[in-house]
């Protein structure tokens, strides 16, 4: 096991089209880190450029004490996952696994043993001789894993493994990379859009947009503390609220919706600024109490949640409240929103105002 | 679809059964040419069913000749078509795949060069340079010899397009996971290329053996040794001498094992024949 | 294009394309362009001298009534075998993409003759049709209908268009059909809806939908009807009686023969690769939506 550390990394691809500006990043010896972002944000590209399918245009990317720079994929011990299996179909379940070993002229019983082994963590061991075609979408994803397992390499590399399962599947081969992980401890980079699978997945996220990280943190810390309103916006699930502001005294910024006091231990903000509310930190206070008025022209049942769309003056605002309540819709209620839900962000930068 | 109701629902039976007669019907007037004996099938007076000779006419084309001339018995012209056609097909796709493999695995100084003088190939049948072709063929004495019969054949580009098509097909996963699996560009041909290009191989093998198997005029070119002959120009030959020496019954026996062959590569091998035609044609 | 996943190495490409390369070069364009140049030369019979004449040899050949013979005559066979060949080629392609049983089988049945070599289908047809002995020239004759293509040029021409459509049915067939089955279902079930006959159906969804196929099948039976006949044509009538099956590339054929007249051939040669290249690049550009080159 390795730790790979990337400083300064660019990717230009001809054209002058810049994937990848100026990254750094250190993956920890034996983390998860996963590589969050929306589709173009250059998040697979420095995948590959890890495993050596692209080249580095400038920067260092070390793995363990290794530049590996102009090093071939196949001698940077690394194994990867790839997005469409990339199984070889002519190949028997078996044969895919042993492929890159017997590349390697690892000898033939210690093939065996390492397939057979991968094969029963993984529970394929009845398709070994099967083609990729006969299987489900969910084992032959399993042989992709294994295929990287028996290689025993210092880092995984994952390209979206999981999103040509369908969703049931998904989760449950989530879980299964999560036991995975904490089984072998294994450092592992893994590339996904999807921030479901990077929130459960992850003790590292680094949040990419636009060829550049947002914010490298734990799962919780990017939730509750996001760097920059694409952090905020991007995570979270409905989004949070965004909305101008004003801070009109010390503790208190003018919104849309009315008056709200921020927390001054936590941000430093004067001025103009953007206000992120996220949905679920905003409750429905009993009538008649003081908060902000609101009316929910829509409400979405989403069984254990119900999601209340309204507005705060020209702002759209989705509220989450718990289902076992009342059915607000068209009624007038009172918001009451804490101190504590308020994120404030840089009205040009869009970087949080936090301290 | 619209279901068919009352007698219409037989009517493509009986076009159909109409039209495979008819398609059929020379090769069957051949095939009883060829068991009549020579004189009723010159004079004309041949009847509609099979006659009594079959073994005779058949065992005399295959292993005698015909007796007016000093032909090749037919034996020997069918071994001819058969290693010409071999050849052909083989090494056109020998040929074909590696330089298909270059062109869409290889980054390299001229790539699209390579691929238009390739290309260009295919707009221009040999018969367009025939002459010249010849003249290079004779310099290089190649007359009479199996390389003579098929190298220029093989110079066309079919093949290599068909290669072509068929690899950017491939998901450049399987290109990046072999490299992962420390596969270098030779062993990722031989060991993930090649197996999956099995079908393209035998359905393109189906073509080419046809196309090799009736050439017609390079071989009359190429050849002048009896022994070199083709079938298909043979049986040209044994009809060219006044109508009234010609042996029709061993010409006809011979244009049946000429057809033989081919069709049974047709017939047989049916998926594969019509994959490769419909996508060489691309 | 290209993919995205290449290899690197500096010689290997080059080796792969080596023998491609060389036999192309060798056999393809040292050929043509010799053709080219000696459509330009006049030269003796016995090839020892040769005089560079510009472009005398064409300027004989446009002046010469005898090539614009040949001309007409590949247009009227290529017309015409082009033309019987792709009807009676849809006709079946329909019947057999109804589904019906044993469409399999009649498939297989009518598919066979494109594996028959040009040459061996001129004999088939020629023994047929031979006046003296063949079984259906005694049947025509007994209707009363002179015959004679060893004497009479049209009957020629027609047996010759008889025999090279026989061969040609089977690719059209196949293609045809190919491109009838890919027509949505749905789509005839709409018109069928919609109140169109069987006919109507045919002639105002089908055959819209197929017409990519036509457009295709009609360059290949020119290309066909110009190269390929050739066997058919030695076969039966080596271009005669008195020229009238004579088709270009035949007379290219026959000009040139034991260095008969190589200059007229070659600039016969060169006319024909314009052509070829023009419908070829036809059809190119007709497709490139298709395929991506």
């Amino acid at each position: 096991m390795a730790q790979v550390e990337l400083s300064d990394i660019r990717k230009v691809y001809p054209g002058n089209v810049e994937a990848v500006r100026e990254v750094s990043l250190t993956v920890p010896n034996g983390s998860f880190t996963v590589l969050l972002g929306p589709s173009g944000c250059g998040k697979s590209t420095l995948l590959r450029m890890i495993a050596g399918l692209e080249t580095i245009t400038s920067g260092t990317c070390k793995i363990g004490e290794r530049v590996v720079n102009d090093i071939e994929p196949a001698a940077r011990d690394i194994a990867m996952v790839f997005q469409n299996y990339a199984l070889y179909p002519h190949m028997s379940v078996y044969d895919n696994m042993a492929y890159g070993l017997r590349n390697r002229g690892t000898p033939k019983p210690e093939i065996e043993q390492r397939v057979r082994e991968a094969a029963k963590l993984l529970a394929i061991e009845d398709f070994l001789a099967r083609k990729p075609r006969a299987l489900s979408g969910g084992q032959r994803q399993r042989v992709a894993m294994g295929r990287a397992i028996v290689r025993e390499p210092q880092v995984f590399l994952f390209d979206e493994p999981l999103s040509n399962l369908d969703a049931k599947l998904r989760v449950t081969m989530r879980l299964e990379i999560k036991r995975l992980h904490n089984r072998l401890n294994a450092t592992s980079i893994f590339v996904t859009h999807d921030q479901v699978e990077a929130m459960t997945l992850a003790d590292q996220v680094v949040v990419m947009n636009a060829g550049l990280i947002e914010q490298i943190g734990a799962p919780g810390e990017v939730y509750r503390h996001p760097a920059s309103r694409f952090v905020a916006s991007f995570i979270g699930s409905p989004a949070m609220n965004l909305m101008p502001g004003k801070i009109v005294e010390p503790g208190v910024v003018e919104t849309p919706g009315g008056k709200l006091a921020f927390d001054t231990a936590r941000f430093d903000a004067s001025g103009e600024v953007e206000v992120g509310i996220r949905p679920e930190d905003i409750h429905v206070a009993g009538s008649g109490t003081s908060g902000i008025p609101f009316a929910a022209e829509l409400v979405e049942e989403l069984g254990a949640t119900r999601l209340l769309h309204g507005n705060f003056g020209a702002t759209p605002i989705i509220v989450a409240v718990p289902a076992s309540g009342t059915i607000y819709e068209n009624k007038e209620v009172r918001l009451s929103i804490g101190p504590a839900a308020i994120h404030l962000f840089d009205k040009t930068t869009g970087k949080s105002l936090a301290r | 679809m619209v279901e068919h109701r009352g007698f219409s629902r037989f009517l493509p039976h009986i076009v159909l059964v109409i039209g495979v007669a008819i398609v059929a019907f020379p090769v069957y007037l051949c095939f009883v040419g060829s068991t009549h004996p020579q004189d009723i099938v010159a004079n004309g007076q041949m009847p509609l069913t099979p006659g009594p000779l079959f073994f005779e006419t058949y065992y005399k084309t295959l292993f005698v000749g015909s007796s007016g001339s000093t032909r090749e018995p037919v034996a020997t012209m069918l071994m001819n078509s058969f290693i010409m056609a071999c050849i052909i097909a083989l090494g056109k796709i020998a040929i074909s795949i590696l330089s298909a493999f270059a062109v869409v695995y290889f980054k390299f100084p001229f790539r699209m060069a390579a691929f238009w003088l390739i290309f260009i190939t295919l707009m221009l049948p040999v018969e367009v340079r025939i002459y010249p072709t010849y003249k290079i063929a004779s310099d290089l004495n190649l007359l009479d010899s199996y390389a003579g019969l098929t190298i220029p054949l093989i110079a066309s580009a079919t093949a290599t397009l068909f290669f072509r098509q068929f690899f950017l097909t491939i998901p450049d996963e399987l290109v990046e996971a072999s490299k992962l699996d420390g596969a270098g560009p030779l062993r990722f041909f031989w060991d993930t290329v090649l197996p999956l290009s099995r079908t393209n191989i035998a359905a393109l093998f189906v073509i080419l053996f046809i196309y090799g198997w009736n050439q017609y005029l390079w071989p009359i070119l190429i050849t002048t040794r009896d022994d070199m002959q083709t079938i298909v120009i043979g049986i040209k030959k044994m009809i060219v001498t006044a109508d009234a020496l010609t042996e029709w019954n061993v010409v006809l026996a011979t244009a049946m094992l000429a057809m033989l062959p081919p069709v049974m590569v047709v017939v047989l091998m049916q998926r594969w024949f019509v994959k490769g035609l419909v996508e060489t044609e691309k | 294009m290209q993919k995205r996943a290449i290899f690197g190495g500096k010689t290997l490409p080059y080796l792969l394309l080596l023998p491609q390369l060389f036999v192309v070069a060798v056999f393809f364009y040292w050929p043509a362009s010799q053709a080219v140049w000696q459509s330009f030369l006049l030269e003796d019979a016995f090839g020892l001298n040769s005089s560079f004449i510009w472009f005398e040899n064409y300027t004989e050949l446009f002046a010469d009534a005898g090539y614009y013979r040949t001309m007409v005559t590949t247009a009227v066979f290529a017309i015409m075998v082009a033309g019987l060949s792709l009807s009676i080629a849809l006709l079946f392609a329909v019947q057999a993409d109804k589904s019906i049983r044993g469409a399999g089988v009649y498939k297989t049945l009518l598919i066979w003759p494109y594996a028959v070599a040009p040459a061996v289908a001129g004999v088939l047809w020629i023994f047929m049709f031979q006046p003296s002995l063949g079984v259906v020239a005694q049947g025509i004759r007994t209707l009363g209908i002179p015959w004679n293509p060893l004497l009479n040029g049209n009957d020629a021409l027609i047996l010759v268009v008889l025999a090279s459509t026989w061969k040609q049915i089977s690719y059209n067939f196949l293609f045809f059909l190919a491109g009838l089955q890919s027509i949505p279902r749905a789509v005839i079930e709409a018109a069928a809806i919609d109140g169109a006959s069987r006919t109507r159906r045919f002639w105002t969804i089908i055959l819209p939908l197929l017409s990519p196929t036509v457009f295709f099948l009609v360059v290949v039976n020119i290309v066909y009807v110009f190269f390929d006949t050739f066997g058919i044509i030695d076969a039966m009538t080596q271009g005669g009686p008195s020229k009238a099956t004579e088709t270009l590339v035949y007379k290219v054929f026959f000009d040139g023969r034991l260095g008969g007249n190589l200059g007229s051939s070659a600039a016969q040669s060169v006319i024909l690769m314009i052509m070829v290249v023009a419908l070829t690049a036809v059809q190119f550009r007709f497709i490139e939506r298709r395929v991506a080159y």
